[in-house]
């Protein structure tokens, strides 16, 4: 267990661990989340300490609405997700903001700014002002750690779920931050009184007023909050306003501008921002994504700078902060000593892991490409887009698979018309926001094939448990659903459901072509456990019989990384066709014996090692 | 103490206006996902600690867990502000794979030290024939100009006995660049292995005195 030792003041930690860290300090019984990077570490690392109960939720909604009970019960609860998660969790979140908490609530949401493993990139300060919550922006991890702690005092302080907005930036730097002891935080009891928590119109009306002056109040404290802070500067040429690591690239870029950094950022301390400008000639706003200080200051009556000059989307670094200062004191940057023009590098994508059992699914989907439709979902598969495959035609969201494609099969036509929709998703998205879609495309009578490629894991993220790995958060004994009980329970005929194994690639090959040939909702369900994790059983590895390859280059096709090339070549077909040759081999460090590529290699040349080249392999690791 | 009375205490300072601190030093890694490039910057910036620097260690993964490009960045000094090294400005870049040294080597400054891991990976794209792996990647880091201390982690690793060895290599050879000394370093490298692999701690030892006396 991870507590803190009496002499243990200073820890190098992520923002993630620090705001672990800190909601263990701040006396929290119960901590919900559902993994989203950058936010997943969160409430993994939350496990690891005594006295607070982490739990994963099926999705954000749920993993919200649990903390909420916590906190109505009158104990401290947090709620971490990433800035989409938010989205499915908002219905909670707008009418619960309203009534308000009992005991302190915080909930920490993660902007993937930069979007480098995203959907999309949101800016989740709007909920401040869309749900009326006061919104934090620590600028690193030892902010993080002040920042949650105070989160929990402004929540009983103010009977209101406060927002912690954190960005990959946050969650994912290390540096040093000072740690304290937990704190001893007596329960409230819970109040029953059904007109504050039963949002009855009749009850919810008068709750609006009220939450006018609650705005009012916070605007008062984030006025004099010490989480705000103004950095001193030489050059009052210009007076930057910043929040979140922004604020210590703009301090970095431009070492001698004034610095207001907004600790409390919601409600808008509007004055004090004011009072910082009299001091300076141009005020220049850095936020991160969206301009919503800088059109709320202009709202306000004051001329500032920010998102005319500053990229809208992405991170806002030294360099670009940098050339925006120099922007607007007129001057030339002197162009960077550096260095070397970018070669030619070859890109190198994230691929499946060698062995994944996504692999053959979607080899079998790129065989009948021009059949079907797929309509796709997030998650490790999503990668089934690129290459080799080129396998998946949507993407949206969690969920979106089985009624986009719901959609898709009724609305096809012209060159579609004949096309099969197949809907793939995975076990985690199925449980998180797929179960409905399901039951949609039941109720409504809808052609679709929907392939759900179990591998026992929120692969994605690192490999979390969920209500279909039968493992809680600490990897102890948990109730697994049974997904083939499930599927048939939401109306799918059991004739129409199958349990397929992809590492027997032509039987699932073959089981794929029937199914969407029959006018109705089918299911497959994959079954083998993701690679990376210990359900897994490796095979001994297998290898290429080099007399008999052809160098057909079929194998290559089901995307393991572990087949290789050695050595391309030609060939001239009898009709006079030049054809490119592959020859392979198969590295035995990778393969995991899987079998996946046996079934597409003609000539049957993948095959078990021989005792020669097995012992070889211990270096191999 | 209240909790908010700790959070005044316990933020960020202000950073001072003409730091008499210790300048801070940019050290880039890059390799690929799975490689250990994050663990291997988590021992560089666990050693700054120690010696009592300021440090900021972020890495850039995205989606690349799975055989992706994966940089990280370690600054360390009297005060780190920024968490991400600004372009061209990284003093010391550790490649652990030929091939993103020369993509990343955009990213350092002129006269920065180069060192870099002869080992070629290459992704299934390339084996796909959609794309080509350079033919000699750290001859074409020597032809733009920079010197390049080429590590052979590969076959010292192999020679100790597991591949797993390849990063503690790199550390040891890239020791004596660094502002913290290199036996702190290769304290913190021995101390992480005997509490997570207690078996490979010595071992670690080894590999990582065998980089630090590659000729150079
Ligand atoms: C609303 C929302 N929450 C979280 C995420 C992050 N995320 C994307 S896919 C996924 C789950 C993937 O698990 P699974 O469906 O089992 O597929 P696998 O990766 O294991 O193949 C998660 C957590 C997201 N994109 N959207
Ligand atoms: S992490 Fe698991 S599910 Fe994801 S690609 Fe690797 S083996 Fe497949
Ligand atoms: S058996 Fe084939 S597909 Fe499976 S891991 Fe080995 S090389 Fe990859
Ligand atoms: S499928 Fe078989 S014959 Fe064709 S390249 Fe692969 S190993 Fe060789």
């Amino acid at each position: 267990m991870n507590a803190v030792t009496d002499t243990e003041t200073r820890r190098l930690l992520s923002g993630n661990e620090a705001v672990a860290q800190a909601v263990w300090e701040a006396g929290v019984t119960l901590a919900s989340a559902y993994p989203g990077t950058p936010s997943t570490e969160i409430l993994e690392v939350l496990g690891t300490y005594p006295d607070v109960t982490a739990q994963w939720g099926v999705n954000e909604k749920v993993a919200l609405e649990v903390a909420i009970g916590a906190a109505l019960a009158g104990t401290r609860a947090f709620c971490a997700m990433k800035h989409v998660g938010m989205n499915v969790a908002a219905d909670a979140l707008m009418s619960q903001t309203l009534a308000g908490v009992n005991g302190g609530l915080v909930i920490a949401v993660a902007d993937d700014v930069g979007l480098s493993s995203s959907q999309n990139e949101q800016d989740s300060r709007y909920w401040g002002r869309f749900a009326h919550l006061p919104v934090l922006e620590p600028a690193d991890a030892q902010e993080a750690h002040a920042f949650t702690l105070a989160a929990f005092e402004l929540s009983e302080r103010f009977l209101v779920p406060v927002l912690l907005r954190l960005t990959t930036r946050v969650c994912h730097v290390k540096t040093l931050v000072e740690i304290g002891q937990r704190q001893t935080i007596e329960p409230r009891g819970f109040i029953r009184d059904s007109r504050r928590w039963v949002m009855l119109p009749g009850n919810a009306r008068p709750m609006i007023p009220a939450q006018f002056k609650r705005d009012d109040a916070l605007r008062a404290e984030a006025e004099t909050s010490p989480l705000t802070t103004e950095w001193k500067g030489t050059n009052a040429r210009i007076g930057v306003v910043a929040s979140g690591p922004a604020a210590l690239s703009a301090r970095e870029a431009l070492p001698d501008a004034p610095l207001l950094k907004l600790g409390f950022s919601h409600p808008l301390p509007v004055e004090r921002i004011k009072a910082f400008a009299a001091g300076v000639e141009t005020v220049l706003v850095v936020e991160e994504t969206e301009p919503l200080v800088e059109q709320e200051l202009r709202a306000a009556g004051m001329a500032v700078t920010g998102k005319d000059i500053l990229p809208r989307n992405g991170e806002l670094s030294v360099a670009v902060l940098r050339q925006a200062g120099a922007t607007v004191r007129g001057e030339t940057l002197p162009v960077p000593a550096a260095t070397t023009a970018p070669a030619d590098v070859f890109p190198r994508p994230p691929t499946m892991c060698p062995g994944c059992p996504h692999l053959s699914p979607f080899y079998c989907l790129s065989r009948l490409r021009n059949s079907v439709l797929v309509s796709g979902d997030i998650g490790c598969y999503t990668l089934g887009a690129g290459q080799p495959w080129n396998a998946m035609d949507t993407c949206t969201c969690m969920g979106a698979s089985l009624t986009l494609a719901n959609g898709l099969a009724l609305a096809k036509h012209g060159d579609d018309a004949n096309k099969a929709v197949v809907a793939v998703i995975g076990d985690s998205t199925f449980l998180h926001m797929g179960m409905q879609g399901l039951l949609n495309l039941v109720y409504n009578r809808a052609n679709v094939t929907v392939m759900i490629l179990d591998n026992r894991s929120v692969g994605m993220t690192g490999g979390q448990e969920h209500p279909g790995t039968g493992r809680d958060l600490y990897g102890n004994d948990a109730p697994r659903v049974d997904l083939e009980a499930l599927v048939k329970a939401l109306g799918v005929k059991p004739e129409r459901v199958h349990v397929a194994d992809p590492y027997q690639l032509p039987e699932l090959f073959k089981l794929i072509r029937t199914e969407i040939q029959v006018p109705d909702v089918s299911v497959i369900l994959t079954n083998q456990p993701c690679v990376l994790t210990d359900r897994h059983k490796a095979h001994p590895a297998l290898m290429v019989d080099e007399d008999k390859c052809t160098g057909c280059g079929n194998c290559l096709a089901v995307g393991c990384p572990a087949i290789q090339v050695v050595r391309r070549g030609e060939r001239v077909t009898a009709s006079g066709e030049v054809k490119a040759l592959s020859f392979v081999r198969i590295d035995s460090a990778f393969c995991t014996g899987c079998n996946a590529c046996v079934g597409p290699c003609g000539p049957k040349c993948i095959v078990p090692q021989g005792p020669a080249e097995t012992a070889g392999q211990a270096v191999g690791g | 103490m209240s909790a908010s009375a700790s959070a005044t205490a316990r933020q960020t300072d202000e950073p001072a206006l003409s730091p008499a601190l210790a300048p801070v030093t940019n050290i880039l890694l890059c390799g690929i996902g799975g490689q250990g490039v994050l663990t291997a910057a988590e021992l560089l910036a666990a050693a700054a600690v120690v010696e009592g620097f300021d440090v900021k260690k972020t890495e850039v993964a995205g989606m690349a867990q799975r055989g992706g490009v994966v940089t990280s960045h370690v600054r360390m000094g009297g005060r780190v502000l920024a968490p991400a090294i600004p372009p061209g400005e990284a003093d010391v870049l550790i490649g652990f794979e030929a091939a993103e040294a020369l993509r990343a080597v955009t990213q350092v400054r002129k006269g920065a030290a180069l060192v870099v891991s002869d080992l070629q990976i290459r992704p299934p794209v390339v084996h796909q024939g959609l794309f080509t792996y350079p033919d000699d990647p750290i001859g074409a880091l020597r032809a733009q100009g920079w010197k390049v201390r080429v590590v052979p982690a590969r076959a010292i690793a192999e020679r100790l006995g597991t591949l797993k060895l390849m990063n503690t290599v790199m550390l040891g050879a890239v020791s004596d660049l660094l502002p913290v000394p290199a036996d702190v370093l290769r304290a913190q490298v021995v101390e992480a292995f005997r509490v997570r692999k207690p078996a490979l701690a010595e071992l670690n030892g080894r590999a990582f005195d065998e980089g630090r006396a590659l000729p150079h």
